[in-house]
């Protein structure tokens, strides 16, 4: 592409962000006995190195299941074997049975960044550039912008560990929406391989390629496509999983520790309905665990079948993308057990509709990185947070002159509007009202830091703030989920070959 | 809402260069930082803590203080923001003392005088004007200029890492400089004057300062075809040229004239003692000189041309701050480094 040195100046820019962010404190530091995530993946490397296949699931003398047990599937033990081995190479008391726990050393940190930097840098980096290439319609120089906003993107460069799958799912993203069918379904199936909830982006691949399947013609080359996918998934999977195929007690176990539904509707404070809602309604005491999992299974179903049965009739990259989005909103706001950081599976789609939707996706962003504030706060991080979020924002603001565009036509808002105006003629401040909610949200979002950061909550509601933040989130998210998830809105063209 | 998109709109490409700098410095905070960091906090402590007449005799931590007398001005004017920062910072027996707040403190205060270095970008970029229209603001001489001057990587690693205060420092001459191409010239001068007195390394620049404002401001006038009228040349503006850069002298040195301390003042602003090389070579002449030097003592020792005895060891490469002899080649002393520079400077004067 021309002006390849503006995209090299962009990517430096990115890894120096990453890096100088990497210079702070990581989670759990100083904090024995447990420590925090950091510790986490200390130990996964630990338990790969040292112990065979067949033990690293299971509890056992060597291998606590309850001093952070292995919960994600095969392909993240294999990437911790990985970098044990290089930690064995540099220096093995990082990573000795038992001896090591709760490490801490400048040098073990060192290694631990590099190997997360290297990671983004061989995986997410050159997806990130590769999409930002393939837009169509767009300038040179509105391309490079768009990738400067998306490696800005604070959530990510914060949540500094661990993140390899959403580089795969990203390829996965690309690979299907440039017609490399089976490349990108190997990569989002590694992606599913490396953490379990990349199935919060299953549906949408599925249904996308599924609907090619159909246009191609279920009698002839659609059914053969259909074939070589599922031979790519199957044979995929199978590779990961090969050596817990053995023995039937090794795969169930695995499954029991990829998904606990034993741990309950949500825990601490996360931005979805149920833990707002249940400020008023205490869900957890009322209705029986099993009755949980049931509501909460038909609500995400519900939220996101318009969108996935448009995608399969009318399959094209567009629609693919505010599938992506309004499937893992759904999943984020009603699934079960769901964690802080799964806003990451959300914000990922967001950032690849960042060039047709500017504002929405920017205000979705910046709150996507306070709804993280309390995690970012527990690891010492609230001096990077502040600074990443302002150079996003003004990356955002620069890059797209988000406040110019606030017709209704692009907030993609028109035929809602439209059909209002029926009953109301006289609703035509649409855009001015989302403009004074975004700075409103934006105040607010300032206060609760300021807030949280200086004051003590008060005695009886020592959790005051974090609920206080997880509202606002679940408002904002709403809204825009009433913006993206209605199917009449999207006039996408349709899927050619 | 119309004022943010006035701000973020197209002409306000100076202001997210300038503000992106700032974050990456905000984030530059929890890097390495050296022993300047600790001079620093000393520095404050000493213009905080002690009388004036002190603050040049002071000798309690090894980082005594070496910068004119403006600068421990502006550390006493800082010392006074620190105390509601951490208040153990400003004892002079703490050595070594980096609180987290300490560090906030001297870090940020960094990063706030940079807002001078900015303001002198401003002015400078309103010097240069591109003669052809460009469209691609990328090509445009202002932004090459800004960018080069605000994301200067050398200045954001010696101040917001190693830690010094070169950015404002910096920004007082980019102003005076220019001032001197906006045809201020006074104001040019007087802010070139104070610069001095802030940290007299920028002595290396002041005979060419001396030399343009004698032609630009002392020669009223040219000859049709550019060179000097030598007639116009107006002893007014010399004297007040004079005038000017004696008054800030007199401002900075007068206190330490009055106390009778300007002999130990000079010491500590020139110390001669430290030797011909610091400790880390700076890629100079020499330093080309005293490597000639050592190849040519190891292959005097080589040859048995010279006494091993006679020869101290690792003489200049150990890493110390001290004055050496040199071996083979003739020894240098402060007197000839001086007559080698103005010799290389008139060289360049003569073509001016």
């Amino acid at each position: 592409m021309e002006k390849w040195y503006l995209m090299t100046a962009v990517v430096l820019l990115g890894l120096t962000v990453r890096w100088t962010v990497s210079l702070n404190s990581y989670s759990g530091a100083g904090k024995p006995p447990m420590f925090g995530d950091y510790e986490a993946q200390r130990h996964w490397q630990e338990i790969t190195f040292n112990l065979p296949i067949k033990q690293w699931y299971f509890n056992s003398s060597d291998n606590n299941l309850q001093y952070w047990g292995l919960d994600y599937p095969p392909l993240t033990a294999y990437h911790s074997l990985l970098c044990a081995y290089v930690a064995q190479f540099i220096n093995p008391d990082w990573i000795a049975l038992h001896s090591s726990r709760g490490y801490e050393s400048q040098a073990h940190k060192l290694f631990m960044r590099a190997t997360v930097l290297i990671a983004d840098l061989l995986i997410y980096i050159p997806a990130v550039v590769l999409h930002c290439c393939c837009l169509k319609e767009i300038s040179t120089k509105k391309k490079i912008a768009n990738a400067l906003c998306i490696l800005l993107y604070p959530g990510l460069i914060l949540i500094d560990y661990g993140h390899f799958h959403l580089g795969l799912a990203l390829w996965g993203v690309l690979g299907v929406s440039c017609d490399w069918d089976l490349l990108g379904s190997l990569a989002f199936c590694l992606a599913v391989n490396y953490k379990q909830m990349e199935l919060y982006h299953s549906l949408p691949f599925f249904c996308f390629l599924l609907g090619k399947c159909f246009k191609k013609g279920l009698k002839g080359k659609g059914f053969v496509l259909f074939v070589k996918l599922a031979g790519t998934v199957v044979a995929s999977f199978t590779l990961c999983w090969l050596p817990f195929f053995t023995e039937r007690a090794q795969a169930l176990q695995v499954l029991r520790r990829l998904f606990p539904v034993d741990r309950g509707l949500f825990e601490d404070k996360v931005a979805n309905i149920w833990c707002s809602v249940s400020v008023f309604l205490k869900i957890k005491d009322i209705l029986p665990h099993h009755v949980q999992i049931i509501v909460s299974f038909c609500l995400t179903l519900l939220s996101l079948l318009p969108a996935c049965v448009k995608l399969t009739l009318q399959p094209s990259p567009k629609g693919f993308r505010f599938t992506l989005v309004s499937c893992a909103l759904s999943f984020f706001l009603f699934s079960f057990q769901v964690h802080e950081k799964s806003i990451l599976l959300v914000s990922l789609p967001v950032c690849l509709v960042l060039s047709e939707i500017p504002f929405m996706s920017t205000w979705f962003l910046l709150v996507s990185t306070f709804s993280m504030l309390p995690l970012l706060l527990k690891d010492d991080l609230l001096m990077p947070s502040v600074v990443t979020t302002m150079a996003f924002f003004i990356a955002c603001a620069t890059s797209f002159s988000i406040f110019e565009k606030t017709s209704e036509e692009e907030l993609r808002l028109k035929s809602f509007s439209v059909s209002v105006r029926k009953h109301l003629p006289r609703f035509t401040f649409l855009p001015r009202i989302i403009q004074h909610l975004f700075i409103i949200s934006v105040i607010t979002m300032v206060l609760l830091t300021l807030m949280t950061v200086t004051l003590d909550p008060p005695q009886k509601l020592p959790d005051l703030f974090s609920v206080l933040d997880s509202w606002l989130i679940n408002s904002v998210t709403s809204l825009r989920k009433s913006g993206r998830g209605d199917p009449r809105q999207r006039e996408e063209a349709p899927f050619t070959r | 809402m119309a004022a943010l998109s006035v701000m973020t709109g197209g002409g306000s490409w100076f202001l997210a260069l300038a503000l992106g700098v700032t974050l990456l410095k905000c984030l530059l905070i929890p890097t390495y930082h050296s022993t300047d960091f600790e001079v620093h906090r000393n520095w404050l402590a000493i213009t905080h803590s002690l009388p004036i007449s002190q603050w040049y005799y002071e000798a309690t931590s090894e980082w005594t203080l070496d910068y004119p007398p403006f600068f421990a001005w502006f550390e006493y004017a800082l010392s006074h923001v620190a105390k509601y920062f951490d208040q153990e910072m400003l004892n002079v027996h703490n050595l070594n003392y980096s609180s987290s707040r300490t560090l906030l403190f001297q870090r940020f205060s960094v990063i706030f005088t940079d807002a001078l270095f900015v303001y002198a970008v401003h002015e400078c970029c309103k010097c240069v004007d591109g003669k052809k229209a460009c469209k691609e603001l990328t090509e445009k001489p202002k932004f090459i200029l800004s960018v080069l001057l605000l994301w200067n990587f050398g200045l954001l690693i010696v101040d917001h890492i190693h830690f010094q205060y070169n950015g404002f420092l910096f920004g007082l001459m980019l102003l005076s400089i220019a001032r001197l191409f906006q045809k201020r010239h006074m104001e040019g001068a007087f802010l070139f004057a104070v610069l001095l007195h802030f940290k007299h390394i920028y002595l290396y620049v002041a005979p060419a300062y001396g030399i343009y404002l004698l032609r630009s401001y002392c020669f009223t006038a040219n000859k049709p075809d550019g060179s000097i009228r030598w007639n116009s040349f107006s002893f007014v503006r010399l004297i007040s040229l004079g005038l000017t850069v004696f008054l800030v002298s007199a401002l900075s040195l007068g206190p330490f004239l009055a106390l009778n301390q300007l002999p130990q003042v000079f010491s500590r602003l020139f110390p001669f003692k430290r030797g011909l090389c610091h400790a880390y070579w700076a890629p100079n002449f020499w330093a080309v000189y005293n490597a000639l030097d050592k190849v040519l003592s190891v292959i005097g020792l080589q040859l048995k041309l010279l006494d091993p005895k006679k020869i101290p060891k690792a003489s200049m490469t150990s890493g110390l701050v001290q004055q050496f002899q040199h071996t083979v080649l003739p020894s240098v002393t402060p007197l000839v480094t001086l007559i080698c520079t103005l010799i290389a400077i008139l060289e360049r004067k003569t073509s001016f």
